[in-house]
């Protein structure tokens, strides 16, 4: 376990550059999904580029937090993507820490992005605050049970670890504890994104968003850094996802060869599990934000079953 | 020439019992009192800290032999004491938090100025420190118990500080009588202890549970749990703490829930891993499950509360549960003849045991500042905070990221040590009792979860928005000394947090001492720069790892506001309010407000009643007053400690009927007692 200055440079870049395209992407599925022409798949590059040229315009009630926000955001997303292995079955920074790190490194981004929702005074951005830090909590288990799941199999909170404990011989993605487990995780996925059934990312009602109600009263540069920083997150996640239950083509070793392949390999794994979020959030209405604990519950309890089939099929 | 670590102690004893005369003897002149007694009290502190450091970093053997304090006037009572790593790591404890806290005394005292008597308080917050440091070094179950009582005798004092107010009334009432149940159970499970050993020394005492039938074990295990437990505020024991903790002096506050209701998890730890022997698979169970318990409905309870200093007394009860979580994992490897594992969990108990005495104590620190300047202890009234009190906002804001588990702060690291000892857990259990350990897990996840959700609410609230009061509006930053206080601590956190394989090496002695093994060698990865896990294949984590990679990452977003963002300006201008002119601080969102959504969810847990009382002209849509009541009641104060009382009572009022006050009935009394008397000697 060594630190590698260029794997470290090559996976900032990938998930800098690649978090925008996959955010647009969804939004531009999802547009043709539902008979409209929808926003470029480029758009986000054109959006971030647009927001760091413009103006800001700062609460008068605001805080030094609200300044520090956005930069805690962007950092801990993507020092939490360094800790992934994406391409190779090594992580940058696997030494850093795991899973349980990635996952504390993203609840701080969330932790602040709660305070910067409190900070200018609104009663919106109180109400975001509220709801994100409420559903988190309650993503949260679930979360942790399907994790313990995957570290159990692979007895160690690595990720590089449980990614080839998961490339071993014994991987069949049918076996019933980890197709619990990843069902559990998916729902998860979709909560900690802000993706309906859970919050509607394209929404601006005041009463029935989540993350945008957060980020009302921020623009320019600071706004920039949230919405790369939360496609950066939702990038994590969903190759945090990919990687872990289909641990199929990650680089063993770092040759040219092995290397495109494992990028190749992301990017259809990527491009799959978006197509799954596109047909959830088409097919399906948002939940009423007290049926949202139900649908955390059958999480949780989907990865409770996919530890007692641990259990009883070992 | 290197003190030797007893006579630190001794000094530091002395200190402190010099800071208590000179308390009463300066009452009249309350500068110099607050000035003496904090003063002295800091530099004993400082003088056990040391101690305590020395033992830890390993001091020649022979240099911590028992010592008699008093020479042996009356037969059995020895005062022995004696520094061991356990109790040398519990004497850095309070003497960390001893020093801050004084110094921040120094300050704070000055609030009651030409309205308390600050000599009584300093004599009596020397006086508490004194029998916690003479707890954490007894060598005797009658100095042990002598310096229990004392402690909660002085904490009485303390808590009923501010006596004119009926609420602190009671609640000094309900302490002192938990105080005296406690004490009755754990004098009953020495006892049991003694019976066996024949001895009051705690090394006659060493794995004395190995001689003992194991019904006397389990009897002695229950004792000790119930009054440890009532100590440390475990689930359901801990009625009295959320009372007690926020009527006490802000500063007694941070000693009470950083240190006070430490004595009982050392308490239970001396006896688990030291006297009763080898643990059956129960015990550890039970004490697991009752640490995830008190975690999850400490952290509940503290959600709903709006008293910034209740709530922080509720999160003492989830960390405490945290603390156990360690412990119970720790006990169940013994059990199972894991030593190493043990070991791990023993440390991540005790890593979270130092970590929720700074940051607590931190974060009452920060709570009395704020209750200082703003006259109220009530988060609705306060709001926009930061602004006039910058410091105290960031000292805050740093234990705030520290109790609620996040990277790179201590409060990560140790809950990241008890989810590794948990995850193994899994593996070396037979039986289905392994679920036990994914199910905790889970639920120290929801827990850390909701304690982040709880200090976005304690710290934005209170600091953040508008003030939603004059007073608020008003507020001035705390006095410098209080400031310094509060810096020592923060740095405590930050450092605890970045730098855990340094500190991990002071608890080999400990490990050593009740598991018989040292792991720190096997903790350390990367040459310090990394904690490991035990495991095969280990995780790592390394906090001041990420702190780097945050700082090397920054350039990224600076770059590119050089490039893109040079020419963009910044300015001014009010909040949204869908268009209406006039922001008011009754528009942001209320602490009570913030906290809905999960009293809705834990509804069946919290049974919330509400009142809304509307008076309308014409339609219920335009009231022209509104009266709003919410009220949640904790679940066992109703359904067990009320019945509790009422049966208490019930029952009192009928053996009242014995004593009537008729000379004849008590004539009767003492003849029948006589006879049985004689008919029992015969």
């Amino acid at each position: 376990m060594n630190l590698s200055l260029p794997a470290i440079i090559a996976q900032t870049a990938l998930l800098l550059l690649l978090a925008p395209l996959l955010s647009g992407l969804i939004r531009n599925w999802k547009a043709k999904l539902q008979n409209r022409r929808g926003p470029r798949v480029w758009q986000l590059y054109f959006d971030l580029a647009k927001f760091w040229r413009k103006d800001m315009v700062i609460s008068e009630h605001a805080s030094w937090i609200f300044s520090f926000t956005p930069y805690v955001m962007f950092l801990t997303a993507l020092a939490a993507g360094l800790m992934l292995p994406m391409v190779t079955a090594q992580a940058p920074l696997g030494l850093f820490g795991g899973v349980l790190a990635l996952v504390g490194l993203l609840a701080l981004g969330r932790f602040f992005l709660a305070l910067g929702g409190l900070d200018p005074a609104s009663a919106f951005g109180g109400m975001g605050s509220s709801r994100e830090m409420t559903i988190a909590a309650i993503a949260e288990p679930a979360m942790m049970l399907a994790i313990f799941t995957l570290a159990i199999a692979a007895g160690s909170t690595s990720l590089s670890q449980i990614v080839m404990a998961s490339q071993g011989p014994g991987w069949k993605f049918l076996d019933p504890s980890h197709a619990l487990a990843f069902t559990a995780m998916f729902i998860v996925l979709l909560a900690e994104t802000g993706r309906i059934p859970v919050d509607n990312p394209a929404t601006h009602l005041e009463l029935t968003m989540i993350h945008e109600a957060m980020l009302l009263e921020y623009s320019g540069r600071y706004l920039a850094l949230i919405e790369w920083g939360a496609s950066i997150k939702q990038l994590v996640l969903m190759a945090l996802l990919a990687n872990i239950f289909f641990p199929i083509g990650l680089a063993a070793e770092t040759t040219p060869g092995t290397f495109a392949l494992g990028l190749l390999w992301l990017v259809a794994k990527l491009l799959a599990l978006a197509g799954a979020v596109v047909l959830v959030e088409t097919c399906n209405a948002k939940l009423r934000l007290f049926r949202v604990p139900d649908l955390l519950s059958a999480a949780f309890i989907l990865a409770m079953l996919a530890l007692v089939s641990i259990f009883l099929f070992k | 020439m290197m003190l030797p670590p007893t006579t630190l102690l001794i000094a530091s004893l002395c200190g402190y019992a010099i800071g208590a005369v000179g308390g009463l003897l300066f009452m009249r002149r309350e500068k110099l009192a607050a000035a003496f007694t904090f003063g002295v009290a800091a530099l004993s502190a400082s003088s056990s800290l040391l101690a305590g450091l020395f033992i830890l970093a390993g001091a020649p053997p022979g240099a911590n032999g028992p010592l008699d304090l008093l020479p042996p006037l009356i037969p059995y009572l020895k005062f022995t004491v004696r520094l061991d790593p356990l109790g040398a790591f519990f004497l850095v404890l309070v003497s960390v938090l001893g020093m801050a806290i004084s110094i921040y005394s120094l300050g704070y005292a000055r609030g009651f100025f030409g309205r308390k008597n600050v000599g009584v308080l300093g004599a009596s917050y020397n006086a508490l420190l004194l029998a916690t440091t003479l707890l954490f070094a007894a060598d005797n179950i009658w100095v042990f118990l002598i310096a229990w009582e004392l402690m909660a005798l002085t904490a009485f004092c303390l808590v009923s500080f501010e006596h004119e107010k009926p609420e602190t009334r009671q609640a000094g009432v309900l302490f002192f009588i938990m105080s005296h149940i406690d004490a009755g159970c754990i004098i009953a499970g020495f006892l049991l202890l003694f019976q066996a050993s024949g001895d009051y020394s705690f090394s006659s005492l060493h794995d004395i549970g190995a001689r003992m039938s194991s019904g006397h074990r389990n009897a002695a295990f229950v004792l000790f749990l119930l009054g440890f437990g009532i100590k440390s505020g475990v689930v359901p024991l801990h009625v009295w703490l959320p009372v007690a903790h926020p009527v006490a002096p802000s500063n007694v506050s941070a000693l009470m829930s950083g240190v006070l209701i430490k004595t009982g998890i050392y308490g239970l730890t001396r006896v688990c891993f030291d006297f009763l022997g080898p643990p059956p698979l129960g015990w550890g169970v039970t004490i697991l499950a009752v640490g995830t318990v008190s975690a999850v409905l400490g952290v509940l309870y503290a959600l709903m509360e709006h008293d910034l200093k209740r709530l922080l007394a509720y999160h003492s009860i989830e960390n405490i549960g945290i603390i156990l979580m360690g412990l119970g994992a720790s006990l169940i490897f013994l059990h199972t003849g894991h030593p190493r594992l043990a070991a791990l969990g023993l440390i991540a108990g005790m890593y979270h045991t130092i970590n929720h005495a700074s940051f607590k104590g931190l974060l009452f620190l920060g709570a009395g500042a704020v209750a200082q300047a703003t006259h109220t202890r009530n988060m609705e009234e306060m709001g926009g905070l930061s602004k006039q009190m910058r410091e105290t906002a960031f000292y805050f804001l740093v234990g705030a990221v520290a109790i609620s588990a996040l990277p790179p702060l201590n409060g990560f690291v140790s809950e990241w040590l008890t989810y590794q000892s948990l995850l193994q857990g899994f593996d070396v259990t037979e039986s289905m009792w392994r679920l036990v350990f994914p199910l905790s897990g889970a639920m120290l996840a929801l827990t850390g979860a909701l304690a982040a959700a709880c200090f976005v609410k304690a710290f934005g609230i209170t600091f953040l928005g508008q003030p939603r009061s004059e007073r608020a509006a008003n507020a001035v930053e705390a006095a410098p000394s209080m400031r310094i206080g509060m810096a020592l601590l923060t740095a405590v956190c930050v450092l605890l947090g970045l730098f855990p394989t340094a500190f991990i090496r002071l608890l080999d002695p400990l490990t050593q001492q009740l598991i018989g093994e040292q792991i720190s060698q096997q903790l350390t990865v990367a040459n310090g720069l990394a904690l490991g896990s035990l495991s095969q294949n280990p995780g790592t984590i390394s906090t001041l790892g990420m702190a780097l990679t945050g700082i090397c990452l920054l350039p990224i977003p600076l770059a590119l506001w050089l490039i893109f963002g040079r020419k963009a300006r910044k300015r001014r201008g009010p909040t949204w309010a869908c268009g209406q002119p006039g922001l008011t601080p009754q528009m942001e969102y209320t602490a009570t407000g913030f906290s809905k959504p999960v009293r809705m969810i834990f509804k069946a847990l919290f049974q919330p009643r509400r009142d809304v009382q509307r008076e309308y002209d014409f339609s219920p849509y335009f009231a022209t007053t509104i009266r709003f009541e919410s009220h949640i009641e904790e679940v066992f104060v109703e359904r067990l400690y009320r019945p509790l009382r009422i049966w208490i009572l019930r029952v009192s009022r009928r053996v009242r009927a014995l004593q009537a006050g008729s000379i004849h009935a008590y004539l009767l009394y003492i003849f029948v007692t006589l006879l049985l008397l004689l008919l029992f000697a015969l």
